[in-house]
C-alpha cells in the first residue's frame, strides 16, 4: 500500500485535532484534540518508519508518547484544581494572561 | 647588591609598611597603642639606610657611568610606547631619596609622641608612608610614566592627610581645594609630556633628553612645542610646589596635623617642583623662555609670600607663607641654572623648616590647640628647648651666618645675579626676600616667646601643661568633634616628649650645622656629587666673580640682622609700633593681610564663571535636552512600542492557537514554494 494514504489519514487526524483545539471552549475537549494532534503525527512517524525500514521513527513516535502522557497529566491536573477553585470551566474565560 | 637595587628597596620599605599597618589593622589593635608608629618610623628609617646604601654604591662608579636605570617588568608595550617599571638611579635621585627619606624618617619619630593620643593613630602612620613611598616614586620614576603615577599619587596623600581629621569641615574644604588645584598641576605635567612625547618618541626619562639633545626639537632653542611643553611643565611644578597663581592651597592645607605640614607642606612634597625643574635640565635649557617664566613666578612668589607672611597672625601660616617664599627662591634658582644652588637650599629648607614646623607643634600643643600669634606671648623661659628650636630654625631660614640657610639661598642669588641683565631684578628682589625672610621669621618667634607670659605660659612655667575646656577649631569657632581623633585633652610638648626632642634635636643640628658641606671657596660637596646628573648642562659650572660673591654674603647677612633688629624693635622694644606702622601703611597692609586677594581673584575669574557656566548647561542643556529630548525619548520610543505589542496579548488561548497554526502553515508554504 502506497504510503500516502497512511499519511492521508495523519493529515486527517491531525487537522480534526487542530480545528477542535481553535474552536472547542472545554479544556477537557482541548486536552483531547491536543492528543489528537499528536496521534496523527505519529502516524506519520511510524509510516515513515516503515518506508525506510528502520526504527528511528518509531522511536521518535515512542518519545512523543511520553511527552503526550506528561501533558496529560499536567493538563488534567490543572482542570481539576480549576473546577475545585469553583472556576468557569472554559478557556474563553480564563484570560488573566492578558497584556 | 647593584645600586639599582638600593634604589629598588627604598621604595620596597615604605610600600611594606603602608600594606603592613593598614591591612594589619586588627592585629595592631592588640599590641602595645604605638606599634603602628614604630613600624612605620622603621620602615622609612630601613629606606633611609637603603638610600645610604645607594649612595655609597653609588660613589664606586666612574663619574661618567652615574646614571643608572634599572627596569622591573613591561608596563605597557603598544602602539609606539614603550612604558616601562622602570626606577632612575643618578646623582640627582639619590640626593633627593637621602633628603625625603632622612627627614620623614625623623618627622615619623616625632609624629609618635605628637599623634600618641590620636584616635586615627594608625590610620595616620599608614598614610604618612603611603606618602613617603609616592614621594620615592616620584624622584625614582625613570619613565614619565612613572613620574605621573608618583606625581598623582603625591596629591592623593596629601589630600588624605590635609583631611585627616575628617569632622573638620574646614580640613575636608582644604584637602579638597588641595586636590584640586593639584589636579590642575597633574593635567599641566601630562600635557606637558604629551608635547614631549610627540617630538622625542619615547617615554623613558634618559631617551627623551638624549634625543632632545640629538635634535628631536631642531637645533635652535625656544621651539615652540618644546616651550609649550616645558611651560605645561611648570604648570605642573608651580602647582606642587605652591607658586602663584596656583599656590592658596598650601596656606590651607595647615588645617592638617602638624607633622603633615612639617613633613609635607614644608621638607618633601613642596619641592617635588623644584626636583621637576632640575630633573628636565636638557628640555629647559633649550627653551630659555620657559625658563624665565619659571624665574620671573618664582621671584613674585618669593617677593609676594614674604610680604603675605609679615601681617598673618596663624603661627602656621607664617611659616606656610614662609614655605612658598622659600621654595619661590628654589624655583628661581633652577630656572636660571643654579641647579646645584637651588637643591642644596632644598636640602637645608627641609632641615630648617621642619625643624620650624615641629617646634610650632610643640608651641600649639603648650596652647592648648590655639594657634594665633595674637593669644601667645613669653613663652621663653616656660619651653627653653622649642624656644632654642624656634631661635636656630630661625637663624637658619634668616640666612645667619654660619647656619645652612646663610650658604644656600645666596648662592641661589649668586648665580642669578651673575646671569646679567635683567636678573638683576631678580636679584634685587631676591635680597629684598631676604629681609622680608628674616623680618616675619623673627615677628613670628618675638611674639610668640617674648614679652608678658600669657596664662598658658604662667601656667606650664607652674609645671602643668594648659588644657582647653572644650577644643575648639581656631578658624571658626566651633567645638572639635575628638571622636574620630582630633587631639582633645592630652596634646604632645618637645619639653616633655622623648621622640619629639629626639627628631627636634637632629634636625636642630642639621638647620645649623649642614652648610658647611658648601661654604664658597672652600668645598663644593654638593656641586661635586650633583655633576654627572647635569654633564649635558651649559649652566651647571659656576664661574664665580669675586667681587659679586663677597658682596652677596655681606649683604646677605646685613639684610638678614637688619630684618631681626627692625622685628626686634617693632615687637619687643617698643610694642606699639607695629601698631602705628599698620595705621599708616593702612591701604598696604590690607592688601598684604588679605593675601594679595588671591583667593577671592581666583573666585572672581574662575571659580564663579565655571559654576555660572555649569549652572547655566544644567538648566538648558541637561534639563531640556539630556532629561527631555534624549532620555524622555527613549523611555517614550519603548513605553509606545510596548503598548502596541501588548494589544496582541488578549489571553485567548485560542486565539494564540490559531495564530499559531496559521504561523507554521506560513512558513511551511513558504518552504514548499521555495523548494
Amino acid at each position: 500500500m502506497s504510503i500516502a494514504w497512511y499519511l492521508a489519514v495523519s493529515a486527517i487526524v491531525f487537522c480534526v485535532g487542530a480545528v477542535g483545539v481553535m474552536t472547542r471552549r472545554n479544556p477537557l475537549v482541548v486536552l483531547l484534540c491536543l492528543e489528537l494532534m499528536l496521534n496523527g503525527a505519529n502516524l506519520a512517524l511510524i509510516a515513515f518508519s516503515r518506508m525506510w525500514g528502520n526504527g528511528d521513527g518509531q522511536i521518535l513516535a515512542l518519545v512523543v508518547m511520553t511527552v503526550a502522557a506528561c501533558e496529560v497529566c499536567i493538563g488534567l491536573g490543572m482542570i481539576v484544581a480549576i473546577y475545585r477553585r469553583h472556576l468557569p470551566i472554559d478557556v474563553d474565560e480564563l484570560r488573566e494572561l492578558q497584556g | 647588591m647593584s645600586t639599582t637595587t638600593y634604589g629598588w628597596l627604598v621604595l620596597a620599605f615604605p610600600l611594606l609598611g603602608t600594606l603592613l599597618i593598614a591591612l594589619g589593622y586588627r592585629r595592631l589593635q592588640a599590641l602595645p597603642a604605638r606599634t603602628a608608629g614604630w613600624i612605620a618610623t622603621g620602615a622609612i628609617f630601613l629606606a633611609f639606610l637603603a638610600a645610604v646604601g645607594a649612595l655609597i654604591s653609588l660613589q664606586g662608579h666612574s663619574p661618567e657611568h652615574r646614571q643608572l636605570v634599572s627596569s622591573l617588568w613591561n608596563y605597557a608595550y603598544t602602539a609606539g610606547i614603550n612604558a616601562q617599571m622602570s626606577i632612575l638611579v643618578d646623582p640627582l635621585s639619590v640626593f633627593m631619596i637621602l633628603v625625603v627619606t632622612g627627614v620623614s624618617t625623623l618627622i615619623h619619630l616625632y609624629s609618635i609622641s605628637y599623634m600618641d593620643e590620636d584616635a586615627g593613630f594608625k590610620r595616620f602612620f599608614a598614610y604618612l608612608n603611603f606618602f613617603v613611598f609616592s614621594m620615592l616614586l616620584l624622584v625614582l620614576a625613570g619613565n614619565f610614566l612613572l613620574l605621573i603615577v608618583g606625581w598623582a599619587f603625591v596629591g592623593a596623600a596629601s589630600y588624605l592627610l590635609i583631611s585627616f581629621w575628617y569632622r573638620r569641615s574646614t580640613a575636608t574644604r582644604a584637602g579638597i581645594k588641595a586636590f584640586v588645584i593639584n589636579v590642575v598641576g597633574d593635567v599641566g605635567l601630562v600635557l606637558g609630556t604629551y608635547f614631549i612625547f610627540k617630538h622625542t618618541h619615547t617615554l623613558d626619562l634618559l631617551g627623551a633628553f638624549h634625543a632632545v639633545e640629538a635634535g628631536a626639537f631642531g637645533h635652535g632653542t625656544n621651539n615652540g612645542d618644546l616651550v609649550a611643553g616645558c611651560v605645561l611643565l611648570l604648570v605642573g611644578a608651580f602647582a606642587k610646589s605652591a607658586q602663584i597663581p596656583l599656590h592658596t592651597w598650601l596656606p590651607d592645607a595647615m588645617e592638617g596635623p602638624t607633622p603633615v605640614s612639617a613633613l609635607i607642606h614644608a621638607a618633601t612634597m613642596v619641592t617635588a617642583g623644584v626636583y621637576l625643574i632640575a630633573r628636565m635640565h636638557p628640555l629647559f635649557e633649550l627653551a630659555p623662555a620657559a625658563q624665565d617664566v619659571g624665574a620671573v613666578i618664582g621671584a613674585a612668589t618669593l617677593l609676594i609670600a614674604g610680604t603675605i607672611a609679615v601681617t598673618q597672625t596663624d603661627l602656621k601660616r607664617v611659616i606656610a607663607y614662609s614655605t612658598m617664599s622659600q621654595i619661590g627662591y628654589m624655583i628661581m634658582g633652577v630656572s636660571v641654572g643654579a641647579y646645584a644652588a637651588g637643591l642644596f637650599h632644598l636640602m637645608t629648607h627641609a632641615f630648617f623648616k621642619a625643624l620650624l614646623f615641629m617646634a610650632a607643634g610643640s608651641l600649639i600643643g603648650a596652647m592648648g590647640g590655639e594657634q594665633s600669634l595674637e593669644k601667645m606671648g613669653g613663652f621663653r623661659k616656660a619651653m627653653p628647648f622649642t624656644y632654642g628650636c624656634f631661635i636656630i630654625g630661625g637663624l637658619a631660614l634668616s640666612g645667619i651666618p654660619p647656619f645652612s640657610g646663610f650658604f644656600s639661598k645666596d648662592e641661589i642669588l649668586l648665580v642669578t645675579g651673575e646671569r646679567g641683565g635683567w636678573h638683576w631684578a631678580l636679584y634685587a628682589i631676591g635680597y629684598i626676600g631676604a629681609f622680608l625672610t628674616a623680618l616675619y621669621t623673627f615677628r613670628m618667634i618675638f611674639r610668640a616667646f617674648h614679652g608678658e607670659p600669657v596664662a598658658e605660659a604662667r601656667e606650664l612655667e607652674g609645671g602643668h601643661l594648659h588644657h582647653p575646656q572644650l577644643p575648639t577649631n581656631p578658624a571658626t569657632g566651633e567645638v572639635e568633634d575628638t571622636d574620630v581623633g582630633f587631639p582633645g585633652p592630652v596634646h604632645a610638648i618637645a619639653e616633655r616628649a622623648t621622640p619629639m626632642r629626639v627628631a627636634m634635636s637632629i634636625l636642630a643640628l642639621g638647620a645649623a650645622g649642614i652648610g658647611l658641606v658648601q661654604i664658597p671657596k672652600v668645598d663644593f660637596v654638593i656641586d661635586d656629587f650633583l655633576r654627572p646628573s647635569f654633564a649635558t648642562s651649559k649652566l651647571y659650572e659656576p664661574h664665580t666673580k669675586d667681587g659679586l660673591l663677597w658682596f652677596g654674603l655681606v649683604l646677605g647677612t646685613v639684610l638678614g640682622l637688619a630684618g631681626i633688629a627692625i622685628a626686634y624693635r617693632v615687637w619687643v622694644a617698643r610694642p606699639g609700633t607695629a601698631a602705628r606702622v599698620q595705621a599708616r601703611l593702612r591701604p598696604l597692609y590690607e592688601l598684604f593681610v588679605n593675601k594679595w586677594y588671591f583667593d577671592e581673584a581666583i573666585a572672581l575669574l574662575i571659580v564663579r564663571p565655571a559654576s555660572a557656566a555649569g549652572r547655566f548647561a544644567n538648566d538648558t542643556f541637561e534639563r531640556l535636552f539630556v532629561d527631555e529630548t534624549l532620555v524622555g525619548g527613549t523611555s517614550g520610543l519603548v513605553r509606545a512600542g510596548s503598548a502596541a505589542v501588548r494589544a496582541a496579548q488578549s489571553g485567548f488561548v485560542r486565539y494564540y492557537a490559531a495564530l499559531l497554526v496559521l504561523g507554521v502553515t506560513g512558513v511551511g508554504f513558504y518552504f514548499l514554494l521555495q523548494s
